[in-house]
């Protein structure tokens, strides 16, 4: 039965790979909705594999919600595999672009050198504003959105994480 | 019908995917609209009876389906009825059961009978049509998304956008529908789609489903830990739900008790898959289960879950819920264990195969002791059931119940709406012969019964065989319309109506947790025997015990549908009761 200690939440890093057909995403989606599970990122894109997609998710939960959740995933006809990575040993990416006030020169000068700390790219430059790339672990991402904060983010996007393993072992559909 | 012979050449197909020479094509390639696609499709699949009502977009199929007599199609009068009836018929016959709707409302007016048989896990095939594809996303007249709508209801849907798809997606659907967990599957089909033509090769022999694997064979290990632990145990106790019936696992389930000498726990949806009558047989557990079931789950050691849920009207407050025993769950879907109640010892896999597996490990056993107890228990239960039925000047519904048990015996069919009777035919018709009690459990769906014994009435072949359906006056007014279809379509269905002029379990609740408060409970209803005659059935009112049995023999022998009304008291209620999100040790034992 329960334990008398509340159960705590963590973040869980899915990855999905699901058959490349209309309403697969949807399905996907519906059925957090429908069970309460809450995404915190969700990605997707085209594999190696022709008609085969694959997803990364962030999940917040405890760990019995995360499980039972990966398992009603697979109840999905269009959803192959299923792999909880969290506690697997993985590189993970996240790419954000920013749209970042730069009126002075001082300022965009900083955002410049910041950049390139942190081997963000500079994408576009206008006369107030300086829109910069950056890949890397989320916290990167979340220490470059903080330094520039200061500054003024006219606008922003985010991929959210994808994942994929260490080492020569590959994950697949199969 | 025609065939009509057309030369494809190069368009032909082949199991190699090489186009054939054209001399062989003549005598095999047939070019058929998708109309007629659908309805080969459906005679393979051994469809005999579809129930549907057309509309706009089916007018390509309805156009048709005359030249396929082997299909009988039974117009129901509202799409909703078609759907249960189609379910009950596929959980009767453990095929597939076929309905059939429009676009828009049509198609609308089947997501409750879908609801329905997905939380039941019956097997069903929804046919929807759609307006043509170029009309699709545009508004159109009776334009619905309907596999958006069911896409949580469904095990899986589609919307076929070529014939050519037509045949294929058929397979997958019939095949979905009835392998593992079995369930509703929804086919959405434009006008345009019946109408234009495809090469049609036959009826697909086989399917891939990349993303569908059902886990039928459980797990050595883990069958033989089970074993050990049902060997070990002194107070075991098997909970067994609708699984077994969708299995067809009724004697693996019987060997295991008798061998072991295990008590058996049939959920509301397990019933009749276990005789009533078994000496090892505790009746239901939970909300309105016995309390002598309830209180072996309790006080049990060992706690054999097959093929059920753990539906919380089963176990009331999960924090006190057999909380002294390592629980055992078989279930063929995976999802299901651990959602509810933490296992000991998970088993994925289809119950038959399992069971047949482990009883080989199974000792012979003697539990004398704990039987006894349980005894004790019973005993107390007895005999506030005899005081129940053995009251005078009034119309006991439980009496009413144990008298056409008496009546029409241990073969027939009982299909229940949804509220007090349905409860009341749960706790006192000693069910027999497997798979003979159909209800819609999960959902709770009123209006479900008098569709529900019409499917069952023509999924079952014997004549002799009394096909009932047990219903409410509120629930019978859901879906009364479906009179007419019982007249036009000659389907012999009995119904009882349990008349109390009220909702009666929402009165029910209304009077124990809701302060006497009785509002809109009180329901008023037609002559429901003038109402029968109307259509021109059969009908008998019953106020007096002495008439009860006489008049269900009457009524059963009768050559076609009949109606019998029973007036029962307003202020009746079903015994015991777990107050909602109690525990299931704390039920109510008397109204008073």
């Amino acid at each position: 039965m329960a334990t008398a200690t509340a159960p705590t939440q963590t973040l869980h890093t899915i990855v999905v790979y699901l058959e490349d057909e209309p309403g697969a995403l949807n399905r996907v989606v519906n059925l957090f909705r429908r069970r309460g599970y809450n995404i915190e990122s969700l990605s997707v894109g085209h594999t190696e594999e022709a008609n085969v997609s694959r997803m990364t998710l962030v999940v917040r939960g405890e760990d019995s919600t995360v499980e039972q959740c990966t398992k009603q995933l697979y109840k999905l006809l269009e959803v192959i595999k299923v792999t909880d990575v969290t506690d697997d040993s993985i590189i993970v990416r996240e790419m954000a672009i920013i749209k970042v006030t730069a009126d002075k020169p001082e300022s965009r000068a900083e955002i410049m050198q910041f950049s390139e700390i942190f081997k963000a790219r500079v994408l576009d430059v206008a006369a107030d504003a300086i829109t910069v790339e950056i890949t890397g672990p989320e916290e990167d991402v979340e220490r470059f959105f903080a330094l520039l904060r200061r500054y003024g983010i006219k606008e922003s996007v985010r991929t959210g994480r994808i994942a994929i393993s260490r080492g020569s072992v590959a994950n697949s559909a199969i | 019908m025609t065939l009509m012979e057309s030369a494809p050449g190069k368009t032909a197909r082949t199991t190699a995917g090489l186009p054939l020479p054209l001399a062989a094509n003549r005598f095999t390639a047939r070019e058929l609209d998708g109309a007629r696609i659908l309805c080969e499709c459906l005679i393979a699949e051994g469809v005999e009876v579809m129930f549907g009502y057309p509309g706009g977009v089916l007018l390509p199929l309805y156009q048709v389906l005359g030249e396929y007599p082997e299909i009988r199609h039974i117009l129901v009068r509202h799409e909703q009825a078609g759907g249960h009836a189609a379910d009950a018929y596929g959980r009767v016959t453990n095929k597939v059961g076929v309905c059939m709707g429009t676009s828009g409302p049509g198609a609308t007016n089947l997501v409750t009978a879908i609801a329905t048989a997905h939380m039941d896990s019956a097997p069903l095939v929804a046919i929807t049509g759609q307006v043509g594809r170029s009309m699709i996303g545009k508004d159109s007249f009776q334009e619905t998304d309907i596999t958006g709508i069911t896409l949580p209801i469904t095990k899986h849907n589609w919307l076929v956008m070529d014939t050519k798809d037509l045949a294929e997606t058929i397979k997958k659907a019939f095949f979905l529908a009835q392998t593992g967990r079995p369930g509703p599957v929804l086919v959405d089909i434009p006008k345009d789609v019946f109408q234009a033509k495809a090469y049609f090769p036959g009826y697909p022999t086989e399917v891939k489903l990349r993303g569908y694997s059902p886990t039928i064979i459980g797990h050595t290990r883990q069958i033989k830990q089970a074993a050990n632990l049902i060997n070990q145990a002194q107070r075991p106790v098997i909970l067994h739900g609708h699984g077994v019936t969708t299995s067809g696992a009724y004697q693996e389930l019987a060997d295991l008790a008798e061998k072991a000498d295990i008590p058996v726990i049939s959920t509301l949806q397990g019933l009749s898959a276990f005789p009533s009558a078994h000496p090892l047989s505790l009746g239901m557990p939970g909300m309105h289960g016995g309390i002598h079931a309830n209180h072996a789950i309790n006080e049990s050691d060992v706690l054999i879950a097959i093929g059920m849920r753990f539906d919380d009207r089963v176990t009331g407050n999960l924090k006190s819920f057999a909380r002294n025993s390592k629980i055992i769950h078989i279930d063929i879907d995976p999802a299901e264990i651990g959602k509810n109640v933490p296992t000991s010892i998970p088993i994925v896999g289809d119950v038959k195969n399992v069971l047949q597996v482990m009883n080989k490990s199974i000792e012979e056993k003697k539990h004398t002791e704990w039987r006894e107890k349980i005894a004790g228990w019973k005993e107390r239960d007895t005999k506030r059931r005899g005081n129940e039925m053995d009251r005078r000047g009034i119309l006991p519904p439980q009496f009413i119940i144990q008298k056409m048990r008496e009546v029409l015996g241990g073969n027939a069919v009982i299909t229940v709406d949804v509220g007090q009777h349905q409860m009341w035919v749960a706790q006192h018709f000693e069910f027999e012969k497997a798979n003979t009690f159909i209800s819609s459990g999960g959902l709770g769906t009123m209006g479900f019964g008098l569709p529900a014994a019409m499917g069952a009435r023509l999924a079952v072949k014997d004549k002799n065989v009394p096909v009932w359906t047990v219903t409410g006056d509120g629930g019978f007014q859901m879906n009364l319309q479906e009179l007419a279809t019982c007249v036009q379509d000659d389907i012999h269905v009995k119904i009882a109506i349990f008349n109390n002029g009220v909702l009666g379990m929402i009165r029910q609740w209304q009077s124990v947790f809701h302060d006497k408060r009785y509002h809109s409970t009180p329901i008023t209803g037609p002559d429901f025997v003038k109402l029968a005659e109307a259509y021109g059935i059969k009908a008998w009112r019953v106020s007096e015990q002495s008439e009860v049995a006489p008049v269900i023999k009457e009524a059963n022998e009768w050559p076609g549908p009949a109606l019998v009304e029973f007036l029962i008291p307003e202020a009746e209620m079903v015994m015991p009761m777990v107050p909602p999100g109690g525990s299931n040790m704390d039920a109510i034992e008397s109204a008073e």
